[in-house]
C-alpha cells in the first residue's frame, strides 16, 4: 500500500516536530537566540566580523523619537523600516521614494507621516516582536538588487536562504517575490522558491504554492538553470555567519546589492521547512550526513564547504 | 540524545504510577471506573417512644451488631436532651441514653445505613458448650427422649438441628414436642423450644433478632433466627421451616432472647422499626471502605473538599485533558491555532454555554469584534490602548448580547458572559493582524483550526467518563503528564505535513 508517510521518510523530509525536537532544541543554545532575534545586535555582531550587512541608518527606541520621525527620515530618500525583533517579514515597510508629503512604498502605496508614525509606534509597542515585548524600530538602507537577478524577479528584493547546520551549508534556495506576494520574498504569501544546487550554484526547479513551475508568472522568465553569481562566496559567507552567532541550526538570508555585493539581511534561529519543497529534497539525509562527519567540531572552513558541495546530490 | 532514555523512563514511570494507583484503587477498594454506578444500601431506624415517670430515665438499645455480608456505612442518633454513650465490643454494641428528668413523651431515634460487603464475615464470638438445662419433669424426660431420638436419626449438628426444627414445626407433633408447645412458658416460641432441645444435646446456639432489608417497610417487625455453632463455624436456620440458610437481606440487629430495648424510670410506650432501601453511589462506598482500611490516598480525596471547591476542581482537572487534546491536534495532526491555550479556554466556556450556542456566540463576538477592530485600525491607536479598546468592545458586545437574548427569551445567550473576555480580545487582535499581514485566508484557517480544537477539547472534556476518571482518580494526571512528555519528544510528521510536502512525495512514487 502506498504510504505518504513512508514516502516522505524515504525522501528524508523532516517535519516541524523533528526540526524543533531534533535540531533546534538540540543544537541551538537558547542563550544565543537574542543574537539573531534582535536585528540590531545581529548587525553589530556581523559587522565586527567583517561580514557585510545593509547599512543601519537609525534606530528608534522611544515614542518621543517616533514623534520626531520627520526630521530623522528627512535625511534619506529611500529606506526600510523594520522591527528589531520581528519575524517572518512582518512589520517591514520599504520606502522607495518620496513625493511632497508622501512616502511611496516599494509596492506603490502612498504613506503619510502619520501612517509611518503609527507603524513605528506599533513596532515600539511590540506588535511584531515574538512575545509582544517592547521593541525598537530600525531604519536600514534600501538594498538595490543586483540587476543580474532582475531577469528572475522583475520586482521586489529576491533573497537567498541558506540553511547552515553545524558550520556546513546543507541546503539553499532563492526566493523570488511576485506581484501576488506584494513584493515580499515570503513563500507563504505567494513568492516563488527555487532550490539552488549547493555545488554549482545553479537554480533547480521552482515551486509556487506547492506547485512546480518553470517560468516566473510575472516576467515569464525561465527560472531553473540560472547560475547565482559568486556562489562559493555566498556559501562561505553563510558559514561565517554561523561561526559568528554559534547557533548549530541556522537560516542565513542573503541579498545581492548592486554596489556592495552579497549582504546578510538577517539570521534565523528557526528557519522554515519550505526550503525542502523548493529543493524538492528532504533535509534529513543531509543533516544526518553532516552529523556523521568525523572531526566536525575541528574542521576548518574550507573542509566544511567541501562537505557542503558533496551534500548537493543527496 | 544523551537524555533519550531519561525522558522515556520518566514518561513511562509517570504513566505506570498514574495508572497503577488507579488500578490499585479500583481493585482493592472498589472505586468505580464509570460514573453513576450505584450500590444498594438500606437505612434502618428504631424509634423508641418513652412515657417518662418522675425520676431519671435510662434507655438501652442494642445496636445492629455484626452480620455476615453486611456492613455499616454510617449511623446517627437523635435524642434531644439525653446524654448518649455507645458501648461497644468486638461483636456487640449498645447505645445508652440517660437523662435526669424529662417531661412528656419523648422519642429517641437510632438510624443506621448498611450496605453489602462480602468481605465482612464476622458474626459472633466462639460459644461455650451449654449446660444441659435442668428442667422440671416431665419436661426433662421429654427433652431427653427427643434428643436421644433425634441423635439416632442425624449425622451431624446441622442435620440434628434440622431434625429438631422439623419435629417442632410438624403438623402432627409428637407427644414430647406437644408437651413443650402447650406449656405457657414455651408457647408460641418455637425458637426457645429448639434452643432448649439443642442445649439438651449440648449444642451451642444463639438467637438472632433482625430485620429484613426490604425496599420500604415503615413498621417492620423483627424476625428471629437460629444460629448454631457446628464446632467450626456458625450455621443458620429458619426456626419456622428448619431450612438451613441465612437470608442475604437479614440484618442482624441483636443476639439473645432479651428484647432490644431496656428502659428504666420510664415506660416504653412504643418501639417502631422501619427499613428503607436507598441507592448509594459506588463512589461513596469505596471512599468509606478505603477510609476504614486506612488507605493513605483516601485521605487525599477531592471528595473531602467543600462542595464548592469540588466543583472548581472538577473543572480544573479537565484542563490538562483539554491541553492533551490540544497537544495531539497541534503536534500530531498539525492544526494551526490562535494562541497556545486559547482553544482549551474556549472549550471550557462551551461547557457552560453548550456547544451549539457557544459556537454561535463565539462566532458572533469574534466577527463583530473583528469588524470594529478594523475600524479602530483607522483611528491609529497605540498598541496597549488599542488592546484595551478591543477588550472593552468585547465586554460591551457580551452585555448587549445578554440583554438582547434576554428580550428574545433565548436564555442561552445570557451565558455569553462566561466566555473568557481577555482571551476573546486577544483572539480578535491576533486575527486582525493575521488578516492584514497574511490575508483573510490565513485568518480563516487559523480561526477554524482553533475552533475545531476547541470543539474536540469540549467533546473530550465533556465525556462523563473522563470527568469521573480525573475527579475520582486525580493520580491519572500523572499519566497525562507522562503522555505529554511522550508527545513532547514526538519527532515524526504532523498529518498536515503529509499534505504540505506532497510535492516531495510524487518525486519517488
Amino acid at each position: 500500500m502506498f504510504s505518504p508517510w513512508r514516502a516522505l521518510k524515504q525522501a528524508g523530509v523532516i517535519g516541524l516536530n523533528a526540526r524543533n525536537g531534533r535540531y533546534i532544541l538540540e543544537y541551538n543554545d537558547r542563550r544565543r537566540y537574542p543574537l539573531v532575534d534582535d536585528k540590531i545586535r545581529t548587525k553589530g555582531l556581523l559587522s565586527e566580523r567583517g561580514i557585510a550587512v545593509p547599512e543601519l541608518l537609525d534606530v528608534i527606541r522611544t515614542q518621543y523619537e517616533a514623534g520626531h520621525l520627520h526630521s530623522r527620515l528627512a535625511r534619506w530618500e529611500q529606506f526600510v523600516i523594520k522591527p528589531a525583533s520581528g519575524s517572518g517579514g512582518d512589520g517591514i515597510v520599504v520606502i522607495a521614494g518620496q513625493r511632497r508629503d508622501y512616502w511611496i512604498t516599494a509596492s506603490g502605496r502612498l504613506l503619510t507621516l502619520e501612517d509611518l508614525q503609527f507603524h513605528v509606534s506599533g513596532i515600539l509597542n511590540g506588535l511584531y516582536s515574538l512575545a509582544g515585548q517592547p521593541d525598537a524600530a530600525l531604519i536600514e538602507a534600501l538594498v538595490h538588487t543586483d540587476p543580474i537577478l532582475r531577469t528572475l524577479a522583475p520586482e521586489g528584493v529576491p533573497d537567498i536562504r541558506v540553511v547552515v547546520f553545524r558550520g556546513v551549508p546543507v541546503m539553499a534556495m532563492i526566493r523570488l517575490p511576485t506581484r501576488r506576494s506584494g513584493g515580499r520574498a515570503n513563500l507563504h504569501q505567494g513568492a516563488i522558491g527555487a532550490g539552488i544546487h549547493l555545488a554549482t550554484g545553479e537554480t533547480l526547479q521552482a515551486v509556487m504554492d506547492q506547485r512546480v513551475i518553470d517560468h516566473h508568472p510575472d516576467s515569464d522568465a525561465l527560472i531553473s538553470g540560472f547560475r547565482i553569481p559568486d556562489w562559493d562566496q555566498l556559501l562561505e559567507l553563510s558559514a561565517q555567519c554561523q561561526e559568528a552567532v554559534g547557533l548549530g541550526y541556522l537560516g542565513v538570508d542573503i541579498v545581492l546589492d548592486v554596489r556592495r555585493g552579497p549582504l546578510v539581511l538577517e539570521l534565523n534561529a528557526r528557519p522554515g521547512l519550505a526550503i525542502q519543497i523548493a529543493n524538492r529534497a528532504g533535509l534529513g539525509r543531509r543533516l544526518e550526513a553532516v552529523e556523521r562527519q568525523p572531526d566536525l567540531e575541528s574542521a576548518d572552513l574550507a573542509t566544511r564547504l567541501a562537505w557542503s558541495r558533496e551534500l548537493a546530490d543527496l | 540524545m544523551r537524555f533519550f532514555r531519561h525522558w522515556l523512563i520518566l514518561a513511562l514511570a509517570l504513566i505506570v504510577v498514574g495508572v497503577g494507583l488507579t488500578a490499585w484503587k479500583v481493585q482493592f477498594y472498589g472505586y468505580p471506573l464509570l460514573p453513576d454506578q450505584a450500590d444498594e444500601s438500606w437505612t434502618v431506624q428504631a424509634r423508641i417512644l418513652l412515657q417518662p415517670g418522675t425520676g431519671p430515665v435510662k434507655a438501652t438499645l442494642s445496636l445492629p451488631s455484626t452480620t455476615p455480608a453486611l456492613n455499616r456505612l454510617r449511623e446517627d442518633f437523635i435524642s434531644r436532651g439525653f446524654g448518649l454513650s455507645v458501648q461497644e465490643s468486638l461483636y456487640e454494641r449498645e447505645a445508652v441514653w440517660t437523662i435526669r428528668r424529662v417531661s412528656g413523651r419523648t422519642a429517641l431515634y437510632y438510624r443506621g445505613q448498611f450496605y453489602r460487603d462480602p468481605a465482612q464475615q464476622q458474626f459472633a464470638p466462639l460459644p461455650t458448650y451449654p449446660e444441659i438445662p435442668s428442667l422440671p419433669e416431665p419436661f426433662a424426660t421429654a427433652m431427653r427422649a427427643v434428643t436421644d431420638d433425634v441423635r439416632r436419626q442425624s449425622a451431624d449438628i446441622a442435620s440434628f438441628t434440622t431434625e429438631v426444627l422439623s419435629r417442632i414445626n410438624s403438623a402432627s407433633p409428637s407427644e414430647e414436642i406437644r408437651l413443650f408447645l402447650n406449656d405457657p412458658e414455651f408457647r408460641d416460641n418455637r425458637l426457645r423450644i429448639a434452643r432448649t432441645l439443642l442445649a439438651g444435646a449440648r449444642i451451642p446456639t444463639e438467637q438472632i433478632n433482625g430485620l429484613f432489608l426490604v425496599d420500604s417497610d415503615r413498621s417492620a417487625t423483627p424476625v428471629h433466627w437460629l444460629a448454631v455453632h457446628n464446632q467450626q463455624r456458625w450455621i443458620f436456620f429458619d426456626p419456622n421451616t428448619g431450612r438451613q440458610h441465612l437470608p442475604e437481606n437479614l440484618l442482624v440487629w441483636w443476639r439473645g432472647a432479651q428484647p432490644a430495648v431496656a428502659v428504666e424510670g420510664a415506660e416504653l410506650a412504643a418501639l417502631q422499626w422501619s427499613v428503607r432501601r436507598n441507592e448509594i453511589s459506588a463512589l461513596d462506598l469505596a471512599e468509606q471502605r478505603a477510609r476504614e482500611h486506612d488507605f493513605p490516598l483516601a485521605r487525599l480525596s477531592l471528595l473531602d473538599l467543600p462542595v464548592q471547591t469540588q466543583t472548581v476542581y472538577a473543572t480544573l482537572l479537565l484542563v490538562p485533558i483539554g491541553a492533551l487534546v490540544l497537544v495531539v491536534m497541534r503536534n500530531v495532526v498539525g492544526l494551526r491555532a490562535l494562541g497556545t491555550f486559547m482553544p482549551v479556554l474556549i472549550a471550557l466556556a462551551f461547557r457552560e454555554t453548550g456547544l451549539a450556542a457557544g459556537l454561535v456566540l463565539f462566532a458572533l463576538v469574534v466577527t463583530v469584534g473583528l469588524l470594529l477592530r478594523f475600524y479602530l485600525e483607522r483611528l491609529r491607536l497605540l498598541l496597549v490602548p488599542r488592546l484595551s479598546a478591543v477588550l472593552t468592545i468585547v465586554v460591551i458586545l457580551m452585555v448587549l448580547m445578554s440583554l438582547l437574548s434576554h428580550q428574545l427569551h433565548w436564555d442561552v445567550g445570557l451565558s455569553v458572559g462566561l466566555f473568557p473576555m481577555v482571551i476573546l480580545a486577544m483572539v480578535i487582535e491576533r486575527l486582525s493582524i493575521i488578516w492584514e499581514e497574511r490575508g483573510p485566508w490565513d485568518a480563516l484557517m487559523e480561526s477554524l483550526g482553533s475552533t475545531l480544537i476547541a470543539v474536540l477539547a469540549f467533546v473530550v472534556m465533556g465525556r462523563p467518563e473522563i470527568q469521573h476518571l480525573v475527579f475520582v482518580f486525580p493520580e491519572l494526571l500523572l499519566a497525562v503528564l507522562g503522555l505529554t512528555v511522550l508527545m513532547g519528544r514526538y519527532s515524526g510528521y504532523r498529518l498536515s505535513e503529509l499534505i504540505r510536502f506532497r510535492a516531495l512525495i510524487r518525486k519517488e512514487p
